[in-house]
């Protein structure tokens, strides 16, 4: 048995605990905005938050998550208060992905966008010599120009 | 291009869907079927490509995959604009995989252009471009989308869709057409001040015949096209709700994980299964010709489970086959044959002879994966005498056509369920068969979905390469070092036709092809044959200009006077990067012109040797000229897209044979551009009004030269073999810039 919290949502799954989150997430919550890119920790499609810190979802098994907060991008952005709209309010790098057009195929930026959430989070005000060792995601379309001006971009506001 | 419009709405309306509006004697019951599939309640379908219905909601419907180059919305804006609607009321849709969106007229775009190219030819299988109409072919490749379809069709249905909404409107208010006026969805007769919107007038427009000759606006008109407009599928790819191919999801769905032989084109022999089948979850396990499968109520189970299988492949006669073999047969060929003509001009071979000096240098070019993000995979659901399937494709009608004959059922029973591709690159072209076979020869063991998916590993080591190539120059010299002859023998096959020619003013030129076939399965990627043959092409270039003593831009100008638009982007490329001008110390730039899918590109490489003795490429500057552009920020992505994955290719990219199979198997042995290593872009758009060309793949040739070129003056060092990363430059000698 594994027990865990998705997006604020606890699940009991009765799976291996060796399983990787990301198949869990995916194949048995059917949660598909978390992607599997290479499934050894190398490309960052994958990418979760745990108690808000990004991990590499493919390679981290369900036990060592047991009791924890997940959240995927699934979860990033937040339902409106105090209105009877479904819509909800996009997160700022989810704001700023769409206003910096960033995605192409659009396959990493889940990841990329958790990679991105967290190490803003920690470190607000980055160097580019810090974005380029805290954001190591592959990005095949080669969104990297944009992600940099996007990440500048919420650095100043 | 020279494609007469009349002609291509009359040949073009049974195929392209957006041109149907009534040139064809097929087009009554063409018209019926789109009305058939698409229309509901009271919406009208007035054209193929487009829906009107009575609240004014204009649906666009996009014959295209959505991999990324943001083809949804440029084509969109192209319907929207000729229609004069507004870009709120436009709805984009992905077109269903029907023989009606079929776009057998890009085979014929491509063929007037430079002949059909090797990776469609399969579908032309007659001597006369109309038997691509009657195939089932919706394929997004070439850079041909806004070009093609764009152009003759979008626009076309836009165009006539508003004439034929004038002339509703002309009826309906008993006034002269000539006297309405279209903008923002609405027909306006400014005389009275009435209007009307589109979806008002839409029922009574669909009766109308089609316009003949449909006329379309000069650029000076357009409202839509030429703005920054923001693309439709980004809100969905910020909040994890678009649907890839690998996302196809239901609660009673198998997964199946899949070992293909490691030596291209070996079979099973044997398999013990018996540990697999003993693990949890694990519901079968499935010998295919090629390959055994385990099937399992989850991927991980699925994949642990096959790890554990004991497959034996047959033996093969390229078991032993490594890239050095294959390297040495391609020098064989090229000692010992002369090829066949691909061009000659002159008398090389008497230049030659008669030359003052004559240099050579011999280049190569690795295999290459596509790599795409998203892993191949396919979903197929076998329903007795029907099929439902989802998969990322670059040809939704292709693949849909395999399962159908790979299953044995009716190709009208299949339905196809279009997603976004996780990347295309070319690996999701038809005949890159081989996840597709394998999805549904499992799935038809079963009677729910099964997803079949390719590892990492999987997708590296089983697809479809960018050719390795070997290309052998030689150049003559008069006594005044200027260039008179240009000699280059290359390795086939040739993919795209003329990717090997050079637009340099050299009087006698003898281009020849020798055999390149090997048992390691090829296929079109990012720029197909121009990925390999610019590099080889604008470094040898380099080369003759350095023998020259000339400056390596100024005798691309001098030799292109009879290619304005080359000059063009070299120059905006060139003035843009401050060629010439003082650069930071230890930097130097690097050159390089394609002309490739229509566009013509330059690309400026500042590049720095690091610490670690490998290049640093600070910044990139490219001049496009791709006639105009539709949307200048798409313009702008493709251009920085295609550059980075050329550079990936240029610095990194390398798939190496060993024991007849692919050595790499993960992203850490085939190495790619990164947030850190990427390179400040800058991107000029030339406008020069001419036809539309291609943005997909035309960024992707130039940069491995323009970075190499700039290698080369930092440390006198030619890389006449890629990658990059394989050179040591730790004993540099740089060369000062001519």
């Amino acid at each position: 048995m594994a027990t865990f919290k998705v997006n604020g949502v606890e699940h009991t799954l009765d799976i291996e605990p060796d399983m990787p989150l990301l198949w869990a997430i995916r194949d048995e919550l059917g949660m598909t905005g978390t992607k599997f890119g290479c499934g050894i920790a190398n490309c960052g499609a994958c990418t979760v938050h745990v108690n808000g810190n990004a991990i590499r979802s493919c390679v981290t098994p369900v036990s060592a998550v047991e009791g924890q907060e997940i959240t995927t991008i699934e979860g990033m952005a937040t339902a409106v208060a105090g209105t009877n709209t479904s819509a909800p309010d996009l997160s700022t790098v989810q704001q700023a992905w769409i206003d910096h057009q960033i995605p192409q195929c659009g396959y990493c930026q889940s990841g990329m966008i958790m990679a991105v959430s967290s190490f803003l989070a920690s470190n607000p005000n980055p160097t580019d010599a810090e974005i380029d060792a805290g954001i190591t995601n592959v990005c095949r379309c080669g969104s990297y120009p944009r992600v940099r001006k996007a990440i500048r971009a919420l650095a100043n506001a | 291009m020279k494609m007469n419009r009349r002609r291509f709405i009359l040949t073009g309306a049974v195929v392209g869907g957006g041109v149907l509006i009534g040139y064809s004697a097929t087009r009554p019951t063409r018209h019926r079927r789109a009305n058939d599939d698409l229309v509901t309640g009271g919406e009208r379908f007035i054209t193929s490509f487009i829906k009107i219905d009575p609240n004014n909601e204009i649906t666009v419907y996009v014959p295209h995959s959505e991999m990324g180059q943001g083809i949804h919305t440029s084509l969109s804006m192209m319907a929207a604009d000729e229609l004069d609607a507004a870009w709120e009321d436009i709805i984009v849709e992905q077109a269903p995989a029907i023989d009606l969106f079929a776009n057998g007229d890009l085979v014929k775009g491509f063929a007037s252009e430079f002949g059909v190219p090797n990776f469609l030819m399969g579908l032309v299988n007659a001597s006369s471009f109309a038997v691509a109409e009657l195939m089932n072919l919706q394929t997004t490749g070439g850079s041909s989308s806004v070009r093609y379809t764009g152009e003759y069709a979008m626009r076309t249905a836009g165009a006539a869709a508003r004439e034929m909404l004038i002339n509703a409107a002309a009826s309906r208010l008993d006034v002269p057409a000539t006297e309405l006026t279209t903008e923002l969805s609405h027909v306006q007769h400014n005389a009275s001040g009435r209007s009307l919107s589109y979806g008002e007038l839409a029922a009574d427009a669909a009766l109308l015949e089609p316009p003949e000759d449909p006329v379309l606006k000069d650029r000076s008109q357009f409202n839509i096209m030429g703005k920054a407009i923001s693309r439709n599928d980004i809100p969905a790819k910020v909040d994890g709700s678009a649907i890839y191919g690998l996302d196809a999801h239901s609660e009673d769905m198998l997964y199946a994980a899949i070992r293909l032989a490691p030596v291209f084109g070996t079979r099973l022999v044997s398999v013990d299964a018996s540990e697999a089948l003993a693990q949890r979850g694990v519901v079968r396990v499935i010998d295919l010709d090629d390959s055994v499968a385990v099937v399992a109520d989850n991927y991980w189970r699925a994949k642990q489970a096959l790890s554990l299988v004991d497959a034996t492949f047959e033996e093969s006669e390229h078991d032993n086959v490594s890239s050095a073999d294959i390297a040495a047969r391609f020098d064989k060929e090229l000692a010992e044959s002369n090829g066949s003509e691909d061009k000659e001009t002159g008398d090389a071979g008497a230049a030659m002879e008669e030359a003052a000096d004559v240099i050579g240098a011999s280049y190569r070019v690795p295999y290459l994966a596509h790599a795409a993000m998203e892993p191949m995979n396919c979903t197929v659901h076998i329903q007795g005498v029907r099929a439902e399937m989802w998969t990322s494709t670059q040809d939704a009608l292709g693949m849909k056509g395999r399962v159908a004959s790979v299953a044995g059922i009716a190709e009208e029973n299949v339905i196809f369920h279009q997603t976004y591709c996780g990347g295309g690159f070319g690996r999701r072209l038809p005949f890159n068969w081989n996840m597709i076979d394998h999805a549904t020869l499992i799935a038809m063991e079963f009677d729910v979905p099964v997803k079949t998916i390719f590892s990492r590993e999987d997708d590296m080591q089983q697809d479809y390469y960018r050719p390795a190539a070997h290309n052998n120059f030689k150049a003559a010299f008069d006594g005044n070092n200027k260039v008179t002859a240009w000699h280059s023998r290359f390795t086939g096959p040739i993919q795209v036709p003329g990717a090997s020619h050079i637009p340099y003013a050299i009087e006698n030129q003898s281009i020849r092809v020798v055999d390149g076939d090997t048992h390691v399965p090829i296929a079109a990627w990012r720029s197909v044959d121009h990925s390999q043959q610019t590099f080889f092409t604008e470094s040898f270039m380099d080369e003759i200009a350095h023998r020259a003593g000339v400056n390596p831009y100024q005798l691309r100008m001098d030799l292109l006077q009879e290619h304005p638009r080359h000059r063009k982007v070299l120059e905006v490329a060139a003035e843009a990067a401050g060629y010439g001008q003082n650069l930071p110390e230890g930097h130097a730039l690097g050159i390089a012109v394609q002309e490739s899918f229509g566009s013509f590109v330059a690309e400026v490489a500042e590049v720095s040797m690091g610490d670690d003795n490998q290049p640093i490429v600070h910044k990139v500057t490219c001049a496009i000229d791709c006639g105009w552009a539709v949307n200048p920020d798409t313009v702008e992505a493709q251009i920085e897209s295609g550059i980075i994955f050329g550079l990936s290719a240029a610095l990194y990219g390398e798939i190496t044979i060993e024991n007849g199979g692919v050595a790499q198997g993960n992203f850490p042995d085939y190495e790619m551009v990164r947030m850190a290593t990427s390179p400040e872009i800058e991107v000029h758009v030339v406008e020069s009004g001419e036809a539309l060309g291609g943005l997909g793949e035309p960024a992707t040739p130039p940069i491995a030269a323009a970075v190499t070129n700039a290698i080369y003056i930092l440390t006198g060092q030619r890389v006449r073999e890629l990658p990059i990363k394989n050179h040591d430059f730790s004993r540099s000698n740089p060369v000062a810039q001519v």
